[in-house]
């Protein structure tokens, strides 16, 4: 189990330091700069921008120096946000999606298990065909589609929520980006702890369980959930790399000044140390949630040794 | 099965039999039917449109001196009228025209990266299977090690950085950036597949008769994974749909003057609150197009692979 957990942090390191460079090699193979615009500059001040960021040293030079800016976790400054460092951004605008992000997979874990949950145990009810409908749709409903119209309705036309603007995370305003985020994980969810249910209740233990007596609320809470949801624990892995997708179009929408937003616009500014200190960033939240997520495997699964 | 059971019984197919059980998933053959209305809509459609009113899908009418969005059904005095059934963008073009051409270009986007990830994964799957050992291992590693990290990020990069020069090229990166992307799954079923097939006595057959890897590979075990490979094939083609809409509502996918579904909702929501049907009819077209293309796969999956089929 340690063995398997120090393995894993060890191809962790190398892993990044791959993403970040396919990342820095697609900016530098790209044609332009980050300081061409519009007006040609004249050569005497682009030799003094390119001395200044360094960029009239060799390549490896400065491929050596974002390697190990990245290794110091020290992204140097922002070329567009002026005054400001990449960990900076970071700082600020990380809480911004963390707490929505989780918020809203808490809330689809919630809903989607008790869901899920339900239509296994009452398969092919009316109930069970309803929800499994309704989850497809939420699969199939982008939410960039699902996140204006939620707006439409209870922001412009009942006037029940506030729009969009950000206001920290405890406000009315965060009610919708949340739920628009939520929407698809909950249904991913409910589709999968259904069918792991309907396997894991047609299997031999919890024939056992029912034959020693047990009440059939512990037979289901205590062995039927905690072997159907081995699916969607295997889900929150790939989930959080979707969920910065989703966070993406999300905070587009609703105008939250999250990661995601200052992903977006540094691309579109080719403001080349943000965008590596997002990469990195991202990629190292996400390996280690997946790390998690092996690991929290083994505790639901007692078949599963490392 | 009894052994005197008489040898005349009618011999079916797995194609058959599985053509059989998709026909009586009902939500399965709604899906179809929805999905060969709108390819057939989105194929046939637009000249039809340009016979009945003039408009194509980038036509702006020369006399909308003060550009206006009409709603679906109304004409420039307010009445009703039957040239723009889902009305008008803001130019003035008409939006079923438009919603087509999204169509087209969605469902190609969705066909052709489908058909980039399908062939990454099935070479890279069906060679790591038939390798096994340290060569699959390192393979399949390779694999984890990609799923593991945001590859929307990278391609989001990829499209800010050498996208916005043309829009045949935009739609090409889109091809291939989505089609790397989404490989990985495909992979690991077709090795799956492989590594149970490689063992048969057709396979050694093969193998004996001096028939090289690489033919083994593609005409002996590829052609037997086919099932698997199309069911998720299927499946791709709404999710690679899907990611191509959210790329070009951040302004990144398909650009001016094409249009995708995902395009033309990000415009629509720019107006939401005046000219609501700009978002509705594109965002709509496309969430029943992504909802049929689920149930087709949810279908060919149940019909194809009854063993994987949970939600009888």
């Amino acid at each position: 189990m340690l063995r398997f957990v120090i393995r894993r942090l060890m191809v962790t390191l190398p892993m990044i330091l791959v993403v970040v460079s396919l990342t820095w090699g697609l900016i530098r193979l790209a044609p332009g700069n980050f300081y061409t615009g519009e007006k040609v500059l004249p050569p005497a001040i682009e030799q003094n921008i390119r001395e200044k960021y360094g960029l009239d040293q060799p390549w490896y030079v400065q491929y050596g120096r974002m390697l190990s800016n990245t290794l110091h976790g020290d992204f140097g400054n922002s070329l567009r946000y002026q005054g400001q460092s990449v960990n900076e951004i970071l700082r600020n605008s990380l809480p911004v999606s963390a707490s929505i992000g989780l918020a809203a997979y808490l809330l689809a874990l919630l809903v989607g298990v008790t869901t899920g949950a339900i239509s296994a145990l009452r398969q092919n009810s009316g109930l069970d065909h309803a929800s499994m409908g309704f989850a497809m749709i939420g699969i199939s409903l982008p939410n960039f589609v699902l996140g204006p119209i939620l707006v439409l309705t209870f922001a412009l036309t009942f006037f029940w929520l506030p729009p969009a603007r950000w206001e920290g995370f405890w406000s009315l305003n965060t009610i919708l980006p949340v739920v628009t985020l939520s929407l698809v994980y909950m249904a991913y969810i409910a589709r999968l702890s259904r069918s792991g249910m309907l396997e894991v209740l047609r299997s031999n233990y919890i024939r056992t369980a029912r034959a020693k007596g047990l009440k059939e609320k512990d037979v289901v809470i205590r062995h039927g959930l905690r072997g159907g949801l081995l699916p969607v624990v295997s889900f929150t892995g790939p989930a959080l790399a979707l969920l910065i997708t989703g966070t993406v179009v999300v905070e587009r929408v609703f105008a939250l000044p999250g990661l995601g937003q200052y992903f977006i616009n540094a691309n579109l500014n080719r403001d080349e140390p943000l965008i590596i200190g997002i990469v990195a960033f991202m990629s190292i939240t996400v390996l280690l949630f997946n790390l998690l997520v092996d690991v929290a495997y083994g505790f639901f699964d007692p078949r599963v040794r490392y | 099965m009894t052994e005197d059971e008489p040898d005349i019984v009618q011999g079916t197919s797995l194609w058959k039999d599985a053509w059989r059980r998709l026909r009586r998933n009902r939500l399965a053959v709604v899906g179809m039917i929805i999905v060969s209305v709108i390819v057939l809509a989105s194929l046939i459609g637009p000249p039809i449109i340009e016979r009945a009113t003039g408009f194509t899908y980038d036509y702006i009418p020369s006399d909308s001196g003060l550009v206006r969005s009409f709603p679906p059904f109304t004409s420039a005095d307010g009445s009703f009228s039957w040239t723009h059934p889902m009305g008008t963008d803001d130019a003035g073009r008409d939006l079923l025209a438009r919603v087509l051409l999204g169509g087209r270009i969605s469902l190609m986007v969705g066909l052709i990266s489908t058909l980039v990830s399908l062939i990454i994964g099935v070479t890279f799957g069906a060679t790591a299977g038939y390798s096994g050992g340290k060569i699959d291992d390192a393979m399949m590693r390779i694999v984890d090690v990609l799923y593991a990290i945001p590859y929307m990020m990278v391609v989001i990069v990829l499209l800010a950085f050498f996208g916005g020069q043309s829009p045949l090229g935009q739609l090409f990166l889109l091809f291939i950036g989505l089609g790397a992307v989404s490989w990985l799954t495909m992979a690991r079923i077709v090795r799956g597949q492989v590594i149970s097939l490689k063992n048969q006595e057709f396979v050694l057959a093969a193998r004996a008769s001096g028939a090289p890897p690489v033919k083994i590979i593609f005409r002996h075990l590829v052609p037997n994974t086919l099932g698997p490979v199309i069911v998720y094939a299927t499946l791709t083609i709404p999710s690679v749909m899907l990611l191509e809409a959210f790329l070009s509502f951040l302004g990144l996918g398909v650009q001016a003057p094409l249009a995708s579904w995902g395009s033309l909702a990000a415009d629509g929501i720019r107006n939401i609150a005046i000219f609501p049907w700009q978002l509705i009819f594109p965002g709509m077209t496309m969430a029943a197009a992504l909802f049929s293309l689920n149930f087709v796969g949810d279908g060919l999956r149940d019909a194809l692979d009854p063993q994987m089929r949970k939600t009888d």
